[in-house]
């Protein structure tokens, strides 16, 4: 039980210095617009990222599961401009289904 | 209510929406968690870590058998893209350091998309507003799994995985409109997949930040 709460601790540590590091470093300081080129399109590129690896990565292993249906209702849903509740609750329909039958 | 409060509105609004999809992953997370941790430890976590990909990691570590350390060391890599997300706000939060520490905590996915603007800019009303009722959410989330744990059985088998990834590819598919978006989008998918079998998880998430450097070319 110990190793919960010292596991708990650990991360309430860890995460509360990551989220703070950049604020407490860079400060109020305009970056260079070299630099804003280049943070603009982090919101893709951690977004895809996210993506693949929440569908596709079972620990360290590349595999193809009933996430992965769930992620193509996901894309129908989006590419019919359906709301993000609407597309999220499809995901885990089609998700669901697809592991009921497999 | 007065003006400047008026600003934080459509974070708010957009973050109720977010908080639904946080409740359901929350109760998920409480569902998963309670066989390894008792029920008063998930809560706790949920209250004071509010990070969804570290919390799962982390008792996916202890729920195998594994330590303190790594399993902290598994949330921090989870974690490590909050460092890119930081750097994008910094500019953006206000006050001294103690101040922009305490703003940053804000920064979570869904919030951080959203009020992240396609030139660089950053929205700090939309980021603090998205996350206000996000964060009550999640724990209460967290809450409703660890009672109903017996009852709903594996989260996984009523689609509660799928959850995530279909949220942030609505959160994508805004981006898509903004110049040098597709190539991005191809190269930190290549990244991520290709690191994915070599490095810890959460690391290729990190690395996967590279790609936006095509923001240098030919501006």
């Amino acid at each position: 039980m110990t190793a919960v709460w010292i596991t708990i601790a650990g991360l309430v540590v860890t995460t509360v210095a990551i989220k703070a590091a950049g604020p407490v470093l860079i400060g109020g300081r305009e970056l260079p617009a070299a630099a804003n080129a280049v943070i603009g399109l982090l919101a893709p590129a951690l977004l895809t990222a996210l993506i693949l690896t929440d569908t596709f990565a079972r620990d360290q292993e590349l595999t193809i599961d009933a996430r992965a249906a769930g992620l193509g209702c996901a894309a129908v849903a989006v590419a019919l401009r359906a709301p993000l509740l609407v597309t999220v609750l499809v995901a885990a329909v089609g998700s669901a289904a697809v592991r009921a039958v497999s | 209510m007065s003006a400047r409060l008026e600003a934080y509105r459509p974070g708010i609004r957009a973050g109720v929406g977010f908080g639904a999809a946080a409740f359901v992953v929350g109760l998920s997370f409480g569902v998963v968690a309670q066989p390894t941790m008792g029920s008063v430890a998930p809560i706790v976590m949920s209250v004071f870590v509010f990070a969804g990909s570290a919390q799962f990691g982390a008792t996916a570590v202890l729920a195998a058998g594994g330590d303190a350390p790594t399993a902290i060391a598994t949330g921090a890599m989870l974690n490590a893209r909050f460092l890119s997300m930081g750097v994008a706000a910094a500019p953006a939060l206000r006050g001294g350091p103690l101040r922009r520490a305490a703003e940053g905590q804000a920064v979570v996915d869904a919030s951080w998309a959203l009020a992240a603007r396609g030139e660089g800019g950053f929205d700090r009303e939309k980021l603090l507003g998205a996350t206000l009722p996000q964060y009550p959410l999640w724990v209460a989330g967290t809450v409703a799994g660890v009672l109903l744990g017996g009852v709903v059985g594996d989260p996984a088998e009523l689609g509660f995985d799928a959850i995530f990834p279909a949220f942030f590819l609505g959160l994508l598919a805004a981006e898509l409109g903004r110049p040098r978006a597709l190539p991005v989008v191809v190269l930190a998918g290549a990244i991520a997949l290709a690191l994915t079998p070599v490095l810890p998880a959460g690391l290729p998430v990190l690395l996967a930040s590279v790609a936006a450097v095509l923001g240098l070319w030919r501006r």
